[in-house]
């Protein structure tokens, strides 16, 4: 069972190599405080001269149900919240999965984002931690750039594969 | 003494109808964007001096309705009234943005019968152990003179939206505020519109204040002033994030009420405004 769900995983991956659009590496750093839980972060580009926003990512605590679940602190990733994960219905195939650990992640940007110019934007909240938003141009074909977080967020680089 | 009495009354009156000169009436919701399935929201209820400290009395909960993003009303969970302050839940069972808050309604005001001096007024307040008094327009009797009949209206609301915000929809009865900006979209650093309309009309030159909450931490208090412009807009650039206290109130001469003379309306709101 634990090996299906593995291999869907692996299907879900699949189109990071097959899409050429490029892939963001974002950097959750190891925080040395009494009380760690992984970060919410969320992902999306808006096109550089305005207009709708798309999700790349939203990792949430997917698995949490019952009384309080999982879903219920979405809205504090207040910006993607109102950006549009408010809109979005969760879970979403491709685009929602769980919270990760510290460490660098590879996330292929989708295919379905049109060749332009855009802004992409990185949001973290961490629960009895802080919030951090980090922002950079986008071009699509994916060409490079990097940027760093200061708080909740470590480097965030873009490559063109 | 005719004059002093005249003078007392006249003060009785100012006083039982503006209330919300003294202390401001207010509703500290725990948030106003939710996420997640059925959430709840928390309501603290209060009439004080200062945003949000619950320091003087608590608000009756009577008059305090949820309406859900459809216009059904939703029941208020764990009503209770404490020495400072009322408080409520409202499980929001549907997305969309809900309208939760108060309305208010009287008449008041003095009239003479056969040159004496009555009043019409509630039995609690200043007027209330006036020797003349009636408590309702229909008890004025038809040869009453110099009718001086006063219809006050007020609301007192705050928006929580559930995942995407719904439209708000005038009510076209009152004072009101129809955002043109959405309560949900409210961010320091990009001014926001909103709307005001009397029966439905633009309120055009309308004072609105609007105090910031969290004045204990801070030296001054805060409180600044829009005005709207024809179209019944003002625009609203906020200070700082946080809740902030709304309130907008105007008299004219058109009352619904047979026999009043004038009106006077309030509205007030609380608005969350996030950080950027």
């Amino acid at each position: 069972m634990k090996k299906t769900s593995l291999l869907i995983a692996g299907l879900v991956a699949a189109p990071a190599t097959s899409a050429s659009a490029g892939t963001i590496s974002i950097t959750i750093p190891r925080l040395n405080v009494a009380e760690y839980h992984r970060p919410y972060v969320a992902a999306w580009v808006e096109p550089a001269g305005g207009g709708a926003a798309q999700t790349i990512f939203v990792w949430y605590d997917v698995k949490l149900q019952g009384r309080e679940p999982g879903t219920k602190w979405l809205s504090d990733l207040r910006s993607w919240w109102r950006k549009g994960g408010r809109s979005l219905k969760l879970p979403a195939d491709g685009v929602s999965s769980a919270t990760r650990a510290p460490g660098t992640h590879k996330i292929a940007l989708p295919a379905s984002i049109k060749p332009g110019q855009y802004t992409l934007y990185v949001e973290a909240a961490r629960e009895t931690g802080g919030r951090e938003i980090v922002s950079m141009p986008l071009a699509i074909p994916a060409k490079g750039g990097s940027v760093s977080g200061k708080s909740e967020l470590g480097a965030i680089t873009i490559s063109a594969r | 003494m005719r004059i002093k009495t005249a003078l007392l009354a006249a003060a009785a009156i100012i006083a039982a109808a503006t209330p919300a000169t003294a202390h401001r009436q207010w509703l500290l919701p725990s948030g106003t964007i939710f996420s997640g399935e059925g959430p709840w929201v928390t309501v603290d209820a209060a009439s004080s001096n200062d945003l949000f400290y619950a320091d003087h009395n608590a608000m009756r909960l009577d008059n305090v309705k949820a309406w859900r993003p459809d216009g059904t009303e939703a029941e208020l969970k764990n009503a209770a009234t404490g020495r400072y302050r009322s408080v409520f839940d409202v499980q929001l069972d549907q997305p969309g943005t809900w309208r939760i808050g108060s309305t208010q309604s009287g008449v008041m005001g003095t009239f003479k019968v056969d040159g004496v001096e009555w009043r019409l007024g509630p039995a609690r307040g200043p007027a209330a152990n006036a020797p003349n008094r009636v408590a309702t327009v229909a008890e004025i009797p038809t040869n009453a003179t110099d009718l001086a009949i006063t219809e006050t209206g007020g609301r007192n609301e705050f928006f929580a939206t559930l995942g995407a915000p719904s439209a708000i929809k005038p009510l076209g009865q009152g004072l009101e505020m129809v955002p043109v900006t959405h309560p949900a979209e409210l961010v320091q650093g990009e001014s926001a519109q909103l709307r005001f309309l009397v029966d439905g009309q633009p309120a055009a030159d309308l004072k609105v204040t609007l105090v910031p909450g969290g004045k204990r931490y801070r030296d001054s208090e805060g409180v600044f002033e829009v005005t709207t412009d024809a179209d019944g807009v003002a625009t609203v650039n906020w200070p700082m994030p946080g809740m902030i206290w709304l309130n907008a109130s105007l008299r004219d001469d058109k009352p619904t009420t047979p026999r009043a003379t004038q009106r006077r309306l309030s509205y007030t709101a609380t608005l969350e405004v996030m950080a950027p």
